[in-house]
């Protein structure tokens, strides 16, 4: 039957897809290791993820803030528990949201553009040139962005985590009429060591498949200007479903550890 | 432009390149089968053939990006079948690739584009020693005045001339081009030609030229081997071959 030979085609696909990502994940743990470091291409990278994805996730957390509190007060208001907010988006914020959305909006941000950037290399032969000029063009090119991205997406996290309570407080501030210091004293009381740490440890691993993937798919991308376009768009679609993959993951175990 | 292509006695001349019985699939497509070929030192060698014919692939095999499936390749005495990793960047050093798209780093300037190779391999090479030879190399190609311009805000023709300076920053004793004239307009195909053979005068190099430009191939050939059938199928001076009777030998040259 044409269907089910379709369904197996596409299963066999995936798992050797699946298969080469191991390896490529493999591959990058052994040339992490051994010499010679690109730290100067580490920093541009950090730097390129960093510092031009920061607006868009300041801009995304803010708007989460505001549209989580807005939507949240009427059904508080009704229990009678609207004192509860701050604690409430605190923990929703830092424990799930916060890392998800921005974990998603940096797999389209960065993600595809590693895809593009790499699979354009490829394409061009570029990633060919720096073979012949003496460089191990996955150290250069592979292991610092995805070493970049693993260490970037914490930080963003952190700082989209932080600007969505500014947005949260805000409505509250405006709505309420709750100060910012009463506001984020009532967040830091709610907010528990066992509630950052798992989702700082969970961000790491975002920031690792995004680097991951989109490398995977730009590097393995196939010649022609439409496998550039299919490695960013895969990137990203690969990405995206990966992080809820580990997003469940992290929950359970970090269900199991802290009960 | 003159006619270079005059006979150059090859024998008894130091060889760069030896390849031996060369033999590359993909699967159950053969592109080479028994290829045999030499280059000289200070020769012109131009590979002619028609497109998907495996010469990008033989290139490739030479330069190690490709690892042939049987056969002997041996460049400046070394076979680099058998050479490791770090004694193949050696080797890459004293080759320059000058590669068709011109392959300069998009997101690199034309000045770190030419320091790339300079630090890969003179790592204790000081400061004011990289920015004269970057300076050196672009005064060769005449365009000192990109320095600092991105790869895309050059012309086709600039773009081809910074990566051959890129690819003879290093002063390279062998030169591959692979298709140096493609996508370029007729005179700016003649000057990068001219520049070639500049070059080859200017640092003694040998050259392998991938080409299916045959003014190209008379202008700087010493020898061409035409790549037709798998395998090596005629070899000579241009006037040899472009007077062939083999009319598959002319079929090129027409």
């Amino acid at each position: 039957m044409p269907g089910s030979f379709s369904i197996a085609a596409n299963a066999s696909s995936f798992f050797t897809e699946i298969g080469a990502l191991s390896h490529f994940a493999g591959r990058f743990f052994k040339e992490l290791f051994s010499r010679p470091f690109e730290f100067r291409e580490f920093l541009r990278q950090c730097y390129q993820m960093g510092n031009k994805s920061l607006v868009l996730v300041a801009i995304t957390g803010f708007i989460l803030g505001l549209v989580f509190t807005l939507q949240s007060r009427p059904t508080l208001m009704e229990f009678g528990a609207v004192s509860w907010m701050p604690s409430m988006i605190s923990i929703s914020i830092v424990r799930e949201i916060g890392p998800v959305i921005i974990a998603l909006i940096c797999a389209g941000r960065i993600g595809s553009s590693i895809g593009a950037e790499l699979g354009s290399m490829k394409v061009t032969e570029q990633i060919d040139a720096m073979e012949v000029s003496g460089t191990n063009p996955f150290k250069f090119l592979v292991v610092t962005r995805i070493f970049a991205a693993t260490l970037m997406l914490p930080i963003l996290i952190l700082i989209g985590d932080f600007v969505a309570l500014v947005g949260s407080a805000l409505v509250e501030n405006v709505k309420g009429d709750v100060s910012f210091l009463l506001y984020f004293n009532q967040v830091f009381e709610a907010l528990e060591f066992s509630d950052l740490l798992p989702a700082t440890v969970k961000s790491f691993f975002f920031g690792f498949a995004i680097g991951l993937v989109g490398c995977f798919k730009g590097y393995n991308s196939n010649k022609g200007t439409a496998g550039v376009g299919k490695a960013a768009n895969s990137a990203v679609v690969f990405t995206s479903l990966l992080l809820f993959v580990i997003d469940f993951i992290a929950v359970f175990v970090s269900d199991v550890i802290y009960g | 432009m003159d006619d270079l292509s005059n006979n150059r006695a090859t024998s008894g001349r130091t060889e760069v390149i030896s390849i031996k019985g060369l033999y590359k699939s993909f699967g159950e497509n053969v592109v080479l089968d028994d290829f045999n070929m030499n280059i000289y030192e200070d020769e012109n060698l131009v590979l002619m053939g028609k497109s998907g014919s495996g010469k990008s692939v033989l290139i490739k095999c030479v330069i190690g990006l490709m690892q042939p499936d049987k056969g002997k390749i041996e460049v400046l005495g070394k076979d680099i079948t058998k050479l490791g990793q770090q004694e193949m960047d050696e080797l890459r050093a004293e080759i320059g690739f000058l590669f068709q798209g011109s392959a300069l780093y998009d997101s690199m300037t034309v000045r770190e584009n030419l320091e790339f190779p300079l630090r890969r391999h003179r790592n204790k090479m000081n400061g004011n020693r990289t920015k004269d030879l970057v300076m050196e190399a672009l005064e060769n190609v005449g365009l000192a005045h990109t320095l600092d311009l991105m790869p895309a805000e050059l012309s086709g023709g600039m773009q081809r001339r910074v990566a051959l300076a890129r690819a003879l920053i290093l002063k390279p004793k062998i030169i591959f081009y692979d298709e140096p004239t493609t996508g370029l307009d007729p005179i700016t195909a003649k000057e990068i030609i001219l520049l070639m053979l500049d070059v080859q005068k200017k640092y003694n190099t040998s050259s392998l030229i991938i080409t299916h430009d045959v003014d190209c191939a008379r202008v700087i050939a010493n020898r061409i081997i035409l790549l037709y059938e798998k395998t090596n199928y005629a070899e000579g001076t241009f006037t040899e071959l472009s007077t062939s009777p083999d009319p598959k030998v002319k079929a090129f040259f027409k």
